[in-house]
């Protein structure tokens, strides 16, 4: 599992109160994770504050998967 | 009470926002509380030392966001995160709308409504994160009960109301309260402006038959901001002596 895999999957699971474990690449954060409106929104919060980046409303709009996330995050970390 | 909560208290230096700032205080809430000018703030930091609460006033125009932000930062360096929002800040520019001017109408809804839109997104995401906090803005009867010559002040007031609810629907799952309290015909500066026959056609309208006094309306935010008020939240709290009933 790749460094930014690794810390996504952590925030995630952290933001969302969801078991490590079941925190895969193909879940989606609202359909498999549980989350709220207001959960995303302070999932890209969370995600803006550990890659230090700023993720555009819509872009974050576009993220409702753990590998959109990983992926946003890797195509667009400085 | 409120032992070691951090309360940001705008419109501090007088009337009704320093009391707030000392019934908060009282209660042993660290009290942070703002002015538009550097005098103002010194005159808060002034009461609040004199009355021995933590905390200091601070100058700030709650229409500028840069400075809002500057604010947050420097109490959240030098005290921590604020966990009790007290939207007080407010102008009157009272004149029928026949004769009001666009610059009377942008002023009032700039300082009284968009300033509880800036102030309360400055803080919440410290409360959403602790999963508690409280957001209290001071609205008024005017609000809900029309006033001529006050059609801005009115509208502003009426929005925050709005405004809560709406924030109350989206903090609630975060532990976050949102509420108002509507303060009726209080003695204060604001309304000693009024003409004396104003004033009795008002009396004559209150059951309690008196004006109110600050401290009426700091004991009910200060109620709002304590543990019991917990599961209050959206609402509004009219202290009016019964001029007005919701």
């Amino acid at each position: 599992m790749s460094d930014i895999e690794q810390r996504v999957k952590k925030i995630v699971s952290e933001q969302l109160g969801a078991n490590e474990a079941d925190v895969k690449n193909e879940s989606s954060f609202v359909d498999d994770l549980g989350a709220d409106s207001l959960d995303t929104v302070e999932l890209v919060m969370a995600l803006e504050e550990e890659f230090d980046c700023e993720i555009p409303d819509e872009e974050a709009e576009k993220i409702t998967t753990v590998q959109q996330a990983i992926d946003y995050v890797s195509a667009n970390l400085k | 009470m409120l032992q070691d909560q951090i309360a940001l208290v705008t419109g501090a230096s007088r009337g009704i926002g320093a009391a707030i700032a000392q019934a908060l205080g009282r209660n042993g809430a660290v009290v942070i509380g703002t002015a538009t000018s550097e005098a103002g703030a010194e005159q808060i930091t002034q009461a609040l030392q004199a009355a021995g609460i933590k905390g200091q006033g601070l100058a700030l125009d709650v229409n500028n966001t840069e400075q809002i932000d500057a604010v947050i930062d420097q109490i959240a360096k030098s005290y921590g995160d604020i966990g009790i929002l007290v939207n007080n800040a407010g102008i009157t520019r009272d004149t029928l709308l026949m004769r009001m001017k666009e610059d009377d109408w942008d002023a009032v809804i700039s300082t009284n409504l968009s300033s509880v839109y800036r102030l309360s997104q400055a803080v919440m995401r410290p409360m959403m994160k602790a999963r508690q906090g409280r957001i209290i803005s001071i609205s008024s009867i005017v609000g809900h009960t029309g006033n001529a010559g006050q059609v801005n002040y009115a509208a502003a007031k009426a929005g925050v109301s709005g405004f809560t609810k709406s924030l109350a629907a989206e903090l609630g799952s975060r532990g976050v309260t949102v509420n108002c309290v509507a303060p009726g015909f209080i003695d204060t500066d604001m309304t000693r402006e009024l003409p004396e026959k104003v004033r009795d056609d008002l009396l004559a309208k209150i059951p309690l038959g008196k004006l109110g006094h600050v401290d009426d309306i700091a004991a009910a935010v200060v109620f709002l901001a304590s543990p019991s008020a917990a599961y209050i939240t959206g609402e509004t709290l009219h202290v009016n002596g019964g001029m007005y009933m919701a």
